[in-house]
């Protein structure tokens, strides 16, 4: 799924370069364990979160994850959209639960 | 470590849990730069990211190093804190004494030394009550 398409189903705000808007996405882990994430996400593009501190950020990219959704309506802060600036990590924010979106993406054909 | 290794240092910080990684993320880049496998390097960075965060959140840092040989990649972590009672149990996934603010940080799910374990090639404990931990990490590149 493009990283537009992505953004589209769960209604985000995106910080990315928009040259990466149509680049393929596969594959999507939800937690607000970061322990959790680096055990079962390899392989996997996409972190779902509500934790927000820096490392989300670092464990994305431990994992070469390529993109961050935060849920649950939060605001990433200056100190991760640096972050993840710097790692070439694209950057969303939903309102949605993490239910909702993983829903929607999984129904879109993410991860399936 | 002698004869032909490549030695890379890093004090990692014990007060400050919003840096810890810093290493690794160094660690990583710099593995990419000398053109190893991503696979590899992912699985490096994940196991010494591991390590790294268990040196903040239950020692009080320390140091870490990273060896590179031709056909071997090898993490020292080495902290002062206050060591590993039963190195079994540790192991074990699940098991944590994080307090309950490390996990509202999204650490302490007890699963860090297992995933260390499974990332590397070879994992050793040596841990003595009130004196300290080195864990040893070796990667085989060839
Ligand atoms: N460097 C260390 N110093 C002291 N104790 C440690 C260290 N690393 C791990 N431990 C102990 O081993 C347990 C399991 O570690 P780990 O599997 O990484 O889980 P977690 O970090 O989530 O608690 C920790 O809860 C802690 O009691
Ligand atoms: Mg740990």
């Amino acid at each position: 799924m493009t990283i537009r398409e992505i953004a589209e189903r769960i209604n985000a705000v995106v910080y990315a370069d928009p040259d990466r808007l149509d680049e393929d996405l596969t594959g999507a882990f939800g937690s607000d364990m970061m322990s959790d994430v680096l055990a079962f996400a390899e392989n996997r593009d996409v972190l779902l979160t509500g934790l927000l501190n820096p490392q989300i950020v670092r464990t994305a990219h431990m994992l070469d994850m390529q993109c961050i959704i935060i849920v649950r309506g939060k605001t990433a802060t200056p100190e991760i959209k640096t972050l993840a600036a710097q790692n070439d990590i694209v950057l969303m924010e939903t309102q949605m639960t993490m239910y909702e979106a993983s829903g929607r993406l999984y129904e879109g054909g993410l991860g399936r | 470590m002698t004869g032909d290794a490549l030695h890379f240092h890093y004090d990692v910080d014990g007060n400050n849990f919003t840096s810890a990684g810093e290493a690794s993320v160094q660690v990583k880049r710099t593995l990419r730069q000398m053109g190893y496998h991503p696979d590899l390097i992912r699985r490096i960075s994940v196991a010494m990211y591991e390590g790294e965060i268990n040196m903040v959140i239950h020692a009080k840092g320390g140091d870490a190093d990273v060896y590179v040989t031709p056909d071997c990649i090898t993490v020292i972590l080495k902290d002062v804190g206050p060591g590993i009672k039963d190195i079994n149990l540790a192991m074990q996934e699940g098991y944590s004494t994080a307090p309950d603010n490390i996990r509202s940080l999204g650490f302490g799910a007890g699963m860090g030394l297992p995933n260390m374990k499974r990332y590397s090639d070879e994992l050793k404990i040596d841990s003595v009550v009130g004196v300290g931990t080195t864990i040893e990490m070796k990667f085989k590149s060839a």
